[in-house]
């Protein structure tokens, strides 16, 4: 294992600092506005804030860790958000093998060729292999009963949960001549970014939102917060340059991508939710709900990210 | 063929102060109702120790987590609701009950997604 790149000491560094500022300001609006807690805004903001003190020291262990820490701290984010997803399909009792295949075989079975670098079958792994194979084995188990529904279901959990989330350790397979031995600061790029995005959504979103975007799908979703967050995401994307290996207008124009991608990725994740009658998608993370509802948008956001890094970048 | 009343040996374990988890649809549900049919066994031991709290317990996606048959559990979230502890009224019939307890079991369940 090589020393994680200095680059990588100053990011922590910058995002401990915006960490410190952030907890500042939600305690300072609690004692001026609230501070008998009784405004739910600014009490779940401070919840917010807190998890992402957890998050933020997780994340960055992972990434100091290197290859392992980060292969293996996206394994156990798949797990819970296959475990989140699949909690809310309807699948049936003929599909017992089949998702005990999702969770036990092709979970793992993806992340292996991901450590091992073998994109040309963990790029088509499961959209290939398990897309048809799952289907066989509920089959053989009976049971037609929406049948295309359960299969359906299961698909797009295993598409989500597994395959885009594998997506953030393959970054670390990328060749980009010049760049050697420092992916895993594109993976800190990656998560930073889209998450400043949907950060600084909520936040816009709370201070000017007006006009709902999709209102029967997400009443927090505004083209206020929309249009200030993927800005103000996008143009940190730009001054974080020195950790990737782009221009800082190259910069701006990646992170503007990924943030649209994450942007997409919350509001269909918002989509199924609604559908399902929940709010969040679990309990885990105070403040925030489930993994899947922190991961929404990392997982549209990082199979782009990786594919136009390998068509443009990396020597394959 | 029993030896001793089922009925007599949860009520001498109440005495000695344990409390007991009991399942009164008496076996796995793989219907499409969301509660079978309680047997009598509560009925009973509600007239045999009316003080005792009976709280009815929902556990979502059980079924899922553990088919009948199966042998390895899916790691699915599970739920658990407690509702409001019910007694056997005086007076109230066996059979209505029964189907009392049942509904207030029933309406712990989550909204059908």
């Amino acid at each position: 294992m090589s020393a994680p790149p200095s680059e990588l000491l100053g990011f922590l560094v910058a995002v401990g600092t915006i960490l410190v500022l952030a907890t500042i300001a939600g305690q300072t609006m609690r004692w001026w506005l609230a501070p008998d807690r009784s405004n739910p805004i600014i009490e779940e903001i401070n919840a917010r804030i807190a998890s992402w003190w957890a998050m933020v020291v997780l994340i960055g262990l992972a990434l100091l860790a290197g290859r392992a820490g980060v292969v293996v701290l996206f394994a156990v984010c798949s797990f819970a958000a296959l475990r989140e997803f699949l909690s809310l399909t309807r699948t049936a009792r003929a599909d017992h093998w089949s998702l005990l295949l999702a969770f036990y075989a092709i979970l793992p079975l993806q992340y292996l060729l991901v450590w091992h670098d073998w994109y040309g079958l963990y790029s088509i792994f499961i959209p290939v292999y398990a897309f048809l194979m799952l289907p066989v084995l509920s089959a053989l188990r009976g049971g037609p009963e929406r049948f295309l529904d359960r299969i359906a279901e299961t698909q797009w959990a295993i598409m989500l949960a597994i395959y885009c989330a594998s997506y953030v350790p393959a970054l670390l397979n990328l060749h980009v001549p010049g760049y050697e031995g420092q992916n895993i600061l594109l993976v800190a790029y990656l998560i930073f970014v889209v998450q400043f995005s949907d950060v600084m959504q909520f936040v816009w979103g709370k201070l000017v939102g007006r006009h709902r975007i999709a209102a029967s799908i997400s009443p927090s979703k505004t083209w206020e917060g929309f249009v200030g967050g993927v800005a103000s995401a996008s143009l940190a994307g730009m001054l974080l340059w020195w950790i990737t290996p782009f221009t800082p207008i190259v910069s701006l124009l990646v992170s503007l991508l990924i943030c649209l991608a994450g942007f997409a990725g919350g509001l269909v994740l918002s989509a199924i939710k609604r559908d399902r009658g929940v709010k969040d998608w679990g309990y885990v993370i105070p403040g925030h709900g489930g993994f899947i509802d922190r991961l929404d948008s990392v997982l549209f956001a990082a199979p782009i990210f990786l594919h136009i890094l390998r068509y443009y970048w990396s020597v394959k | 063929m029993r030896t001793e009343d089922p009925v007599d040996q949860m009520v001498a374990a109440l005495d000695e102060g344990y409390s007991l988890i009991l399942f009164p649809e008496g076996k796995r549900n793989t219907t499409e109702d969301a509660v079978l049919p309680f047997k009598t066994g509560l009925y009973h031991l509600a007239s045999a120790r009316p003080d005792i709290d009976l709280v009815p317990v929902w556990i979502a996606n059980l079924s899922r987590i553990m088919p009948k048959g199966e042998l390895i559990p899916l790691p699915l979230l599970c739920t658990v609701t407690f509702g409001a502890a019910l007694h056997l009224n005086e007076g109230e019939a066996k059979a209505d009950f029964l189907l009392r307890a049942a509904s207030e079991l029933r309406a712990l369940a989550p909204a059908p997604a």
